[in-house]
């Protein structure tokens, strides 16, 4: 220190002449001040490059998804006007619905096409056909099925289109061929152009997205099944994991015994927390299906592996919620008599229970996002039937994102990023409900 | 009198139904495998006689024909179809029965017994506790069931493939002939390969994930301000939340193409399947769990060190560099092996975006598979359970489950010794 007050006249641009062996400790810490702030810039600079690429794969991994996925919303229909004709579809007003379910509206449809568009030529024809959905002789039956009374007259009606034709409306209609994807012939594209100059092509709410199970046709596929499947795999996960999760926590934080073994418990469940979700796949394949008998594809058995996956988490969270109720609370209802079972039941219980919903919900967020362990216990079956209950063979929404996604068509790929949309939204809400939760009930003592 | 009103009433619930649940729920894990062992004793005898596989592709049959009528049956079969009918009906009454006639039997005993001298809380406390301790035997029994399931079949695997090959052998291609004699692929289980692919996507992910987490966590908790903090660390761990299936697909349909042409325009081979492309999503993916775990041990370094470190002259970028990271250093390190463990067993994002083909290279632009991908790839669809193909899947399953605990383990122990080295 005496060292540094005695050069304290010495100024910088001397010290520059000297050799650095001649340095007093003060003159060294000068020269080396500007390195060393500009190393502290450039660490910052580090710290804060990774947040933002962070942050930036964050948004760009949101919007190219929310780019792909949004158009997934609309569907392509074509306005036609069509003559329900009785004598062909062989129907009378009090037909039953099992003759209307038969009746042949496809032939009815595709004479009206026929009639309205004359294509020449088989192969003419057979293109013209192609631009309906399948689904179209759907939507006529079900508008007959709602009024029987317009039997024998002409409808005007929002005819459903294929996914080629709603692809090509929604992204290249502006091109003036067909180049992106040359499923659409010339003849097909002249159809199209007509039919936008008519004003007739329009895309509307694509409600049967959200009302379909499954299908081999994109434009007719839809989440419904994928998330009634969801629904009913994840209130078997909680309603099992949820009280067995919250009694083990009770059992490893107030009454067990502090010895090897409930060491070893616990050591066990923190590993638990981080075994590959596959594992747990196997593990349901090998004891559930093949031990137990329990059936392939159904909720019970999704929800009986995501149970055990989850239920580290769980334990975990209510283990940490029942530790923050302050010993104060116990002390005092002992003091006034209570067995060890009221203190936990009646008292801490109850405060520690917005912690544990946090963590449960939590867990769920997790469960829903779950895909390999339910692809191995055969979840990735295609099932078009919307599953009534927990044995009924369903999908789950994120192995229908996993299997649509593996699909070659566009309209598939749109798909694929529409259902991860309402996935992504789900998963949203769960974790603000979580948050608000935390912030709504949890004490601070 | 020693106990509640309703210390009475609960005792009274439990014993009228807990046993009475067990006993259903017994029942109906016991149910298929009696139910089998009943069933082959009514088929022919010369299947009866023949091996094991027979007589399951035997029962299966009589399942299919007595759930849908209408199937044209081999009569051999038809006393066991109707036995299986009768037997499902008979099993339904007796279930309902049993526990019904048990339900009621407790409760009379227990009604019997209810007098002032009973000591109900402590009985009903007693078994309340039992509930709990069986709750958390669980946890156990899961750990239990994974290891007794994976090393039963991959002991069964290694009955047919000698476990030097397996870990040793440099091919695979799992497809066995059907008929002896069918040519090509014969099945070959050399597993190198697959590790050498997900070590090489674990590294790239790695690769990404430990500089860019660690400065994240670094800036968050040492330079940031609180508001700053305040929202960039939940918006970092939304990284963490979002479902693998999503980012596999984001992989595979945006991060792969565009590597690939990124490659052809500098004139680089490419596979349209890249180790590379798999390997930074992964790498994104795992950046807030690296960041968190740091952000948690950087925080417990107590502040007297860093005060110490202020008090000679240090800057702030200094302190960090050889006062707290030094002494994070073992809970980094055990963050670092609990990402590792992480990316070596994640599934979706290498299922969709990494490829089938097992190829031993250390080139990130080419093709390579994973331990994960195998498993899903195997067992995913129908599979007989005795054929060395299904049979690989948990041999790898076990080996992916002994390296993950390891590492689990130790990072745990490694994290635990040093929080307790601060507290």
């Amino acid at each position: 220190m005496t060292d540094s007050k005695t050069t304290n006249s010495n100024t910088l641009t001397e010290s520059k002449n000297m050799k650095p062996t001649q340095l007093t400790t003060r003159q060294k810490v000068e020269l080396s001040l500007s390195r060393r702030r500009a190393a502290e810039t450039r660490f910052r600079m580090y710290g804060m490059a990774s947040v933002f690429f962070g942050m930036l794969c964050l948004v760009v991994l949101f919007t190219d998804i929310a780019s792909k996925g949004t158009a997934a919303f609309k569907q392509t229909s074509l306005k036609t006007e069509i003559f329900l004709d009785s004598s062909y579809l062989g129907l009378t007003k009090d037909s039953k619905v099992d003759e209307v379910r038969f009746a042949n509206f496809e032939g009815l449809i595709k004479r009206q096409f026929a009639k309205n568009f004359k294509p020449s030529g088989r192969k003419e024809t057979r293109e013209l056909f192609k631009l309906i959905s399948p689904g179209a002789s759907w939507q006529i039956q079900e508008a007959l099925l709602a009024n029987p009374e317009v039997l024998d007259t002409t409808i005007s009606i929002e005819l459903l289109m294929d996914d080629d034709v709603d692809q090509w409306f929604k992204h290249d209609r502006d091109l003036s061929t067909d180049e992106t994807n040359d499923r659409l012939s010339t003849k097909q594209l002249s159809w199209l152009n007509n039919w936008v100059e008519e004003g007739r092509l329009d895309t509307h709410f694509n409600t049967l997205f959200f009302t379909n199970g499954d299908s081999r046709e994109p434009e007719l596929a839809g989440i419904h099944g994928a998330i009634k499947g969801t629904l009913l795999t994840l209130m078997v996960t909680l309603l099992l994991s949820f009280p067995i999760g919250v009694a083990a926590a009770i059992y490893l934080e107030e009454f067990a015994p502090r010895n090897r073994m409930t060491e070893i418990v616990e050591i066990n469940i923190n590993n638990l927390a981080a075994v590959p979700s596959i594992i747990f796949g196997l593990l349901g394949m090998a004891i559930f299906i093949n031990v137990f008998g329990v059936s392939r594809s159904t909720p019970l058995l999704g929800g009986l592996v995501l149970t055990l996956m989850t239920l580290p988490t769980i334990i975990i969270s209510a283990r940490a919620a029942i530790k923050s109720v302050p010993p104060s609370i116990r002390e005092a209802a002992y003091g006034l008599g209570a067995s060890k079972n009221q203190v936990v039941f009646h008292h801490v219980l109850p405060l520690a229970m917005p912690g544990m919903l946090t963590g449960t919900i939590l867990g769920m967020a997790q469960a829903l996002g779950e895909t390999a362990p339910l692809l191995m216990i055969g979840m990735v079956a295609f099932v078009v039937d919307v599953p009534g209950f927990i044995n009924d063979p369903s999908t789950v929404l994120p192995v229908q994102i996993f299997l649509w996604s593996d699909s070659p068509e566009r309209a598939f790929m749109e798909r694929t990023s529409g259902a991860i949309l309402v996935l992504l939204s789900f998963l949203v809400l769960m974790n603000t409900t979580a948050v608000i939760l935390r912030r709504r009930l949890e004490r601070r003592w | 009198m020693h106990s509640l009103p309703d210390h009475y009433g609960t005792l009274m619930a439990l014993w009228t139904g807990v046993p009475a649940l067990i006993l259903l729920m017994t029942w109906h894990l016991l149910e298929a495998p009696v139910i089998d062992y009943l069933l082959i004793a009514q088929l022919p005898a010369e299947i009866q006689a023949a091996d094991s596989a027979q007589i399951q592709l035997a029962i299966s049959k009589v399942y299919n024909l007595a759930s849908s009528s209408g199937l044209t049956a081999d009569p051999s079969l038809m006393p066991a179809v109707e036995h299986l009918a009768a037997l499902n009906e008979r099993t339904a009454i007796l279930n309902s029965g049993i526990a019904l006639s048990l339900c009621l039997v407790c409760f009379v005993i227990t009604y019997r017994r209810i007098q002032p001298k009973l000591r109900a809380r402590t009985e009903m406390e007693s078994i309340v506790n039992l509930l709990l301790l069986s709750s958390s035997g669980i946890a156990v029994l899961t750990t239990v069931g994974i290891l007794a399931s994976v090393l039963f079949e991959a002991w069964m695997f290694f009955q047919q493939i000698s476990p030097i090959d397996f870990l040793f052998g440099t091919t695979w291609s799992p497809q066995v002939a059907l008929r002896a004699d069918q040519s090509g692929s014969s099945g070959s289980f050399g597993a190198v390969p697959l590790f050498a692919g997900t070590l090489l996507i674990s590294l790239i992910a790695m690769v990404i994930a430990v500089p860019i987490g660690l400065m994240a966590a670094i800036y968050l908790s040492e330079y940031a301000s609180s508001s700053v903090r305040k929202y960039a660390k939940p918006a970092l761990e939304v990284l963490a939340g979002i479902p693998t299936v999503v980012y596999g697909f984001f992989a595979a349909l945006t991060v792969a193409p565009f590597i690939r042409m990124l490659g052809t325009d500098l004139g680089l081979e490419v596979s349209s399947e890249s180790a590379l492309a798999a390997g930074l999503v992964m790498g994104v993916m795992i950046i807030p769990f690296v960041s968190s775990l740091s952000d948690d041990v950087i925080n417990a370094v107590p502040q007297s060190m860093r005060d110490g470190s202020y008090g000679l002259g240090a800057t702030k970028n200094e302190t960090i560099r050889q006062v707290i990271i030094p002494a994070a250093l073992p809970g980094i390190v055990g963050a670092v092996m609990l990402a590792v463990s992480r990316a070596i067993g994640e599934t979706m994002i290498v299922a969709m975006a990494a490829g089938l083909a097992a190829n031993l290279t250390a080139n990130p632009l080419d093709s390579v598979t994973t331990v994960t991908v195998q498993i899903v790839t195997l067992l995913v669809g129908d599979q007989e359970f005795d054929s060395p193909k299904t049979l690989a899947a948990f041999a790898l399953g076990l080996v992916l489950f002994l390296v993950t605990l390891i590492l689990n383990f130790v990072a745990l122990k490694i994290v635990q010794k040093y929080r307790e080295q601060y507290d």
